[in-house]
């Protein structure tokens, strides 16, 4: 569609007139901060408020109006009480959704972690160092149902004795297996999922753990070497505890990511087959059944898992910082 | 072949590529005249004015609508943009809240039409659709498009689920005839499987809808056992969700998909079906690996590029056979235009949808079904889609809604599924049918 400057005009002023609120805005803050010794805590409001109004808009007042959903029925509407947070953790289905957000919130920041800090530490001192751990960073960039759609292929399933496209039944035939439907089959098809996330992952913490590494003090390793110490006494009780501060960081990001993960699942199963994790639940009732108070109630437990989680980052880098 | 010949030959075959891409001109847009115009003269004159549609059609699909109704937007003046979208089930809330509704909607299922509806937001429609509506479609059909005696839209594509694929050659070759009662369908599945054939291809990969092929074929059986009445009281949850003649009719399904006899064709045991897209399940009656792929008519398009279409032709259906040779119990779905605002112009377009001509100018476009009485199968694309006007037409049809489209959301696009999904993996049918009618909301 070409750009009709004459059909755009309304939008166009609009978009001046934002402008011209914002200056004006802006100067009053200026001029009011101008006009002689302001308290300072005044003063740190009012530069705040243009940040404050639109966090208040955008995050914290629907925050609020989710919280207040979460105790209506599906229509939004009529008070309910408890009874979604009862559903939640009574419906068969909205538990096995629960139990496989916490499997994936300990596994797959366990896993990628564990995997990423040995990759480190085996490529901390090679000369292609950079390279080998931009390879790993590579699913990174790979959007989250790309990714899901890769592992979706890997894990295909066709019959005995036809032509395998998985690459994993085909390993499994090669070597004499019979093919089997990894994503189909409960419960260990959760575990086949989390494969593709900590895939996605690992990366990133490889990254952040290599460098971390790299920041332990050269003189401390070499004067430990010196003292006659083996390479897994130096990585044990050297590298380790000084890297400490950024392994707690990889995990607790790991955590938050993972609990929020919804991507993975949805490319990979819909959801299907008992995979459900909480933030596909949580679209599931709201968006596609128009369970708005479900959706809600799943969105408020999400939220408070997450929350701990935030603080003691929060809290951690502060006291590193 | 030297290189320079080589050479010549692509360069060759490039041009003629290119020019028989090229050849088939429309010849730019053509001068509208006045006798063009005649038939849209009803809708009135609405320069400069515009309605947005909006709908779950892409692509082809899309194109094929944008193109049908072109006449009409230029002889009305009326500008009318389209956009298709995937996700139009989950958007369609999103937009209606942000503010942001469209003038006209394509609703997929008449239940999620009844949500709008019920909450204020659709517009009943005019005195004009509404007599459209009374002369175009049977009672039936307009029920599921009125809300508490208030029509809220005309159905625009029908669709006809109760279809068994097969192919003619197979049949021909084992001397079997298509059956026209369920027993002979037995009969049939039997000889089938004797001969070391299973005789029932199915998948019910759907990404999240996954499942939907099954809870399908339990409506359909349910339909054929118990009647009309039992169907509706059952989609109406006037009778509990596992009623014992549900389970029955669950148990008959199972006793063709969950066998590894008579299922799943070319895919191997009958679990299979889980890990097998509901598009690429019916291949196998290509090859003859399988029998019989019941789904519904729209699958003629998702058949593999070349294959023919008709009672001699490689691919062909039946009608899933009722009890008896006279009972026609059809299973179908099918698209709802509502609107969301009574503009002139959006009247004007309503109108123009819910007539005969659109649904007739629309079938010699492309494959597309309508229920509207006033269709002619002659302009029909396809064999099928003839054979379901036909049926949509014939007065004793007995046709009936997919139930899981007319249940709330959370059943009939969810616990159902789902439950469906679980039952074809081993689980029980008691069970998963009163988990089913558990998950159905009490509000």
């Amino acid at each position: 569609m070409p750009f009709d400057v004459v059909a755009q005009q309304p939008k166009l002023l609009y978009l001046l007139q934002g402008v011209a609120a914002f200056a004006a805005v802006v100067s009053l803050v200026l001029l009011a901060l101008h006009r002689g010794p302001a308290r300072r805590r005044a003063a740190a409001l009012l530069l705040l408020a243009p940040a404050l109004l639109p966090l208040t808009i955008g995050l914290v007042l629907p925050g609020l109006r989710t919280l207040a959903l979460s105790f209506t029925d599906s229509a939004g509407d009529t008070w309910v009480g408890l009874d979604n947070y009862a559903w939640m953790f009574t419906d068969p289905r909205a538990l096995v959704a629960l139990r496989n957000t916490l499997v994936w919130a300990v596994l797959v920041p366990l896993a990628s972690t564990a995997l990423g800090l040995l990759y480190a530490a085996a490529v901390a001192r090679s000369r292609c160092r950079t390279v080998a751990l931009s390879l790993l960073l590579t699913p990174m960039a790979l959007s989250f149902v790309g990714a899901g759609v890769v592992w979706k292929f890997v894990y295909a399933y066709r019959p005995a004795g036809a032509e395998q496209i998985g690459l994993l039944n085909r390993l499994v035939v090669a070597s004499g297996g019979e093919p089997r439907q990894w994503l189909v089959d409960s419960p260990w098809n959760v575990l086949f999922l989390i494969v593709a996330m900590v895939w996605t992952q690992t990366g990133f913490a490889a990254v952040l753990l290599a460098g971390a590494i790299g920041a332990v003090p050269a003189e401390l390793t070499e004067a430990a070497r010196l003292d006659g110490a083996s390479p897994r006494q130096v990585f044990r009780r050297i590298t380790l505890p000084s890297i400490r501060p950024t392994l707690l960081v990889v995990l607790l990001a790991q955590a938050i990511g993972t609990l929020k993960a919804f991507d993975i699942v949805r490319a990979m199963t819909g959801g299907q087959f008992d995979t459900g994790v909480l933030a596909h639940a949580m679209d599931d009732q709201a968006f596609r059944y128009g369970e708005t108070g479900r959706g809600a109630a799943l969105a408020v437990l999400l939220f408070l898992l997450v929350v701990p989680l935030v603080a003691h980052r929060l809290r951690t880098r502060r006291r590193t910082g | 072949m030297r290189f320079g010949a080589r050479i010549a030959l692509a360069v060759i075959t490039l041009a003629v590529t290119a020019t028989a891409c090229g050849a088939p001109q429309d010849g730019g847009s053509p001068s509208r005249t006045a006798a063009d115009c005649a038939p849209y003269a009803r809708y009135g004159e609405h320069p400069g004015t515009e309605v947005t549609v909006y709908a779950e059609n892409r692509d082809r699909e899309a194109d094929l609508f944008e193109e049908t109704w072109a006449d009409f937007a230029d002889c009305t003046g009326i500008d009318v943009r389209y956009e298709g979208d995937g996700e139009f089930e989950a958007r369609i809330q999103l937009r209606v809240d942000g503010g942001n509704a469209p003038d006209v909607a394509f609703f997929p299922q008449p239940g999620l039409m009844e949500r709008f509806a019920r909450a204020g937001r659709l517009k009943p429609v005019g005195a004009g659709v509404a007599a459209l509506a009374e002369q175009g479609w049977s009672a039936d059909w307009n029920s599921y498009a009125t809300v508490d005696g208030t029509l809220y839209g005309t159905p625009l594509v029908a669709n006809v689920k109760s279809f068994v694929w097969y192919s003619p050659a197979f049949f021909r070759d084992r001397g079997l005839s298509v059956p026209r009662t369920w027993d002979e369908l037995m009969a049939v599945t039997e000889k089938v499987a004797a001969s070391g054939v299973k005789p029932w291809c199915a998948g019910v990969e759907s990404a999240e809808a996954t499942g939907w092929p099954v809870t399908d074929w339990i409506e359909d059986v349910l339909l054929r056992q118990q009647g009309t009445r039992v169907y509706d009281q059952w989609v109406a949850h006037e009778i509990p969700f596992d009623d014992p003649r549900v389970l029955r009719a669950m148990d008959t399904v199972g006793s063709l998909l969950k066998n590894d006899r008579y299922a799943n064709g070319g895919f191997g045991p009958a679990r299979s079906m889980a890990s097998i897209s509901f598009q690429e399940a019916g291949t196998p009656v290509l090859s003859g690996d399988c029998a019989m792929h019941r789904q519904a008519s729209f699958y003629a398009d998702l058949w593999p590029e070349g294959t023919e279409i008709g009672p001699d032709k490689d691919v062909y259906a039946f009608l899933l056979p009722g009890v008896d040779p006279a009972s026609r119990p059809v299973l179908g779905g099918g698209v709802f235009t509502a609107a969301f605002a009574d503009r002139p112009e959006v009247r004007a377009f309503q109108e123009y949808l819910a007539s005969a001509d659109f649904a007739n100018a629309r079938m010699r476009k492309g494959p597309y079904v309508s229920a509207h009485k006033g269709v002619d199968p002659a302009n029909a694309a396809t064999p099928v889609d003839r054979l379901s006007i036909r049926l949509l037409q014939d007065p004793r049809t007995q046709f009936r809604f997919d139930g899981s489209d007319l249940m709330p959301a959370s059943v009939g696009a969810g616990t159902f599924w789902k439950g469906a999904v679980d039952w074809i993996g081993g689980a029980g049918t008691r069970q998963v049918a009163g988990s089913i009618e558990r998950s159905w909301p009490t509000r």
